[in-house]
């Protein structure tokens, strides 16, 4: 008999565990990223703390975000939207966002305030927050050289990246008219405030390209992040242009013998935004409320030099996880670094990205 | 008694005929009919069959082509977001700036447009499909669509203030030919090439052509590496069908062995294999064949392309090859052998109609 009822309560409190986990119903959320060394920072500053505090949440990664846009949009023409969150850049952001296939985003209702209390809208880096975008890095596409490709003097500015006949060798360049056409104009003598208003008209156009062409034949292109910091340790370039982040972990984390230039780093935000219509909407903003706080922003900072997009997280930012070092000066946002930055501008790339993106493929081509 | 035993003859075959003459079965009913019938139920066992097949094509095959052919045409973005500027440019003749009523009319799509719920308005989606024709077209339309709601009349003055591109004359050409429900503007593009002021379809500027060239390059691609496939792959593929068994197995793992190895340790194998630094350019150096300062490049061109696609595609190659010189009886080739044919135009000539044929 007794026996009997040991069973029963046994097998009811089975039931009412399973009840309950049920209740709590699991959800796998696939997050768009960038792959690589960044996918790996947003895991351990991100995703790991977060799937620990919720084991009913599961996290995949998917390395999609260089063709973000294109992705966004086939998914939501075809009504079958697969991606929960998506990292991508600010520009195509606003396209996304203009058409109306990723959600807007109420600042202050959805995004944590700092720990003093200030609004998510005024702790974001000014003119960083877009309609539809929450920024979680500033990042920076710098040029990178390898000292073992020259004898004696080193480049230190983006005029010598076009100076074959000093530092001659293989540069490697990113697939796109991006930064490329700025460093161009900028190696030509054009002020970096300057630059967007050169690059509007069709003289400044062809000026950038006229540039590029005198050292087109040395040109190798990279299209993922990865890519160029694998080519400047493989010593198939002297050069290459790449994001910050990617080249100081090459460099600290394995050790590469190269050197970040500095001067003319292109700065941009990159961030989160969240597809129309995906089937976990309410899941997203909980995990994304948490991905933006103002302590996890810093935390991403311990694992690559990306500059965290909260003010409030400037302070908190530490030393490298593994490595121990100080991140304050890998910083692009660093006042060492900061000397001659141009600043990435997204409106004139939403404007006239289609146009000079044919007119760069077909140069490409030449 | 010779009639009536060819009578019962007739019965036991079953060859009875009805009142009009016809054949019939045993139960009654006429032969051709019996026979229509059997058929039937064949053909539809067969059509049951090849249904759930047929249907899969249809769904992930057929589906998805007439989709993407119907999307290359379609057009909806302008009807949809200008229906009003659409009617009053109607008599516009293309010559000089639409007048007052034309601004007037946009004016109003904008705001019927911004009174819409987010997910229905259709100001984003044409500002995408103009940038695409010209550029900027996007920030005048987001940007003027945004503070429309503070216009007052004269409604052109306030469009020409709010954004350069509503003085374009070339804009608003786009937006009549534009407001058709289908277009040929993507094809048009495609074939690097674009209308002109007067409607033509001219030629591209030198530095916007790039579709044709592509696909140029593709097919020229194409065709190095299926000459290179069947270069490499022919000989291979007759090697092993006259091999023995147990030894062509073997060479048949070989030719397979590409296949389970994933696609990105292949391209790193080549990538350590022919960069600048790699194995094949050290050797060469350390051979004293070229210089160190001059190296090859055979990778990051389309010399690494070539020559990685065609060990990628070999197996694709051997396969069907091996599959159809297979079937070719060895007597066949005894037998040219024996015509006197020698070993060079009889492999070509025999092997190479047979292999046609497959």
């Amino acid at each position: 008999m007794t026996y009997k009822m040991k069973i029963m309560t046994l097998s009811s409190a089975v039931s009412v565990m399973a009840l309950a986990a049920a209740a709590q119903d699991q959800v796998s959320l696939t997050v768009v990223s960038w792959g690589g060394a960044y996918t790996e920072s947003q895991q351990r500053a991100y995703h790991d703390p977060y799937m620990a505090a919720n084991p009913n949440v599961t996290i995949i990664n998917d390395d999609g975000s260089a063709n973000a846009l294109a992705g966004l949009r086939a998914q939501s023409q075809a009504g079958n939207v697969t991606w929960d969150l998506v990292d991508m850049l600010p520009s195509d952001a606003q396209l996304a966002c203009d058409e109306g296939i990723i959600l807007q985003i109420d600042h202050d209702e959805m995004l944590a305030p700092a720990p003093d209390g200030t609004p998510a809208s005024e702790d974001f880096l000014p003119g960083s927050l877009g309609e539809c975008f929450v920024p979680s890095i500033v990042y920076s596409t710098v040029l990178t050289a390898r000292p073992g490709a020259f004898d004696g003097e080193q480049p230190d500015s983006i005029a010598d990246l076009f100076d074959l006949e000093n530092f001659p060798g293989k540069r490697a360049l990113q697939d796109r008219p991006g930064t490329n056409l700025e460093w161009a104009l900028y190696a030509d003598g054009v002020a970096p405030e300057d630059i967007y208003d050169v690059l509007v008209t069709p003289e400044g156009v062809d000026r950038a390209f006229a540039k590029l062409d005198t050292i087109k034949d040395e040109i190798i292109f990279w299209s993922e992040g990865a890519q160029a910091p694998q080519l400047l340790a493989d010593g198939e370039v002297a050069f290459a242009t790449g994001y910050n982040g990617r080249m100081f972990n090459a460099i600290e984390v394995e050790d590469m013998d190269a050197a970040i230039i500095w001067d003319g780093q292109i700065v941009e935000w990159d961030g989160w935004v969240i597809p129309a219509d995906g089937d976990n909407v309410d899941a997203v903003l909980e995990y994304m409320h948490y991905a933006t706080d103002t302590q996890r922003l810093a935390d991403q900072a311990k694992f690559i030099s990306y500059g965290p997009a909260r003010e409030s997280s400037a302070a908190l930012v530490g030393e490298h996880a593994d490595l121990g070092i100080d991140m304050a000066p890998h910083m692009p946002t660093a006042p060492a670094n900061y000397k001659s930055p141009i600043v990435l501008n997204n409106d004139f790339w939403a404007d006239y990205g289609d146009e000079l993106r044919e007119r760069f493929a077909n140069w490409m081509l030449q | 008694m010779a009639v009536s035993d060819a009578s019962d003859n007739d019965v036991a075959i079953g060859n009875e005929t009805d009142s009009k003459g016809r054949l019939v079965t045993s139960d009654g009913t006429p032969l051709r009919r019996a026979l229509q019938r059997a058929n039937r139920r064949r053909k539809l066992t067969a059509l049951g069959l090849v249904t759930p097949l047929l249907a899969f094509i249809m769904i992930f095959f057929a589906y998805p082509i007439v989709q993407m052919m119907w999307r290359s045409v379609d057009n909806p973005a302008v009807v949809d977001a200008l229906p009003r500027t659409l009617d009053a440019l109607e008599d516009w003749d293309g010559e000089a700036l639409p007048g007052e009523d034309v601004y007037r009319a946009l004016y109003e799509d904008m705001i019927a447009d911004d009174k819409l719920e987010r997910r229905d308005q259709k100001m984003g989606p044409l500002a995408v499909r103009l940038n695409y024709e010209i550029s900027a077209a996007r920030g005048a339309i987001v940007r003027t669509s945004r503070k429309v709601d503070e216009f007052e009349p004269p409604y052109k003055e306030a469009f020409l203030d709010a954004h350069r591109l509503w003085d374009d004359i070339s804009l608003w050409r786009i937006i009549k030919r534009e407001g058709r429900p289908l277009t040929a503007a993507y094809y048009v593009a495609a074939l690097d090439r674009e209308y002109n002021a007067d409607g033509e379809i001219v030629l591209r500027d030198d530095n916007r052509r790039i579709y044709v060239a592509l696909f140029g390059r593709t097919f020229g691609l194409s065709l190095a590496i299926t000459l290179m496939t069947f270069a490499l792959g022919f000989p291979i593929a007759y090697y092993l069908s006259i091999l023995p068994m147990r030894k062509a197995n073997l060479l048949m793992i070989a030719v397979l062995l590409p296949f389970w190895t994933s696609l990105l340790v292949r391209t790193s194998a080549w990538i350590v294999l022919l960069q600048g630094q790699g194995v094949i350019n050290d050797t060469l150096v350390g051979l004293g064949l070229i210089s160190d300062d001059a190296r090859l490049s055979m990778i990051y061109n389309q010399t690494g392309t070539i020559i990685a696609m065609t060990h990628i595609l070999l197996p694709f190659m051997v396969l069907p090859l091996y599959s159809v010189m297979k079937t070719i009886p060895v007597s066949y080739t005894r037998a040219a052998k024996n015509l006197g044919a020698t070993p060079g135009p009889r492999s070509a000539a025999c092997i190479f109609r047979r292999r046609c044929r497959g």
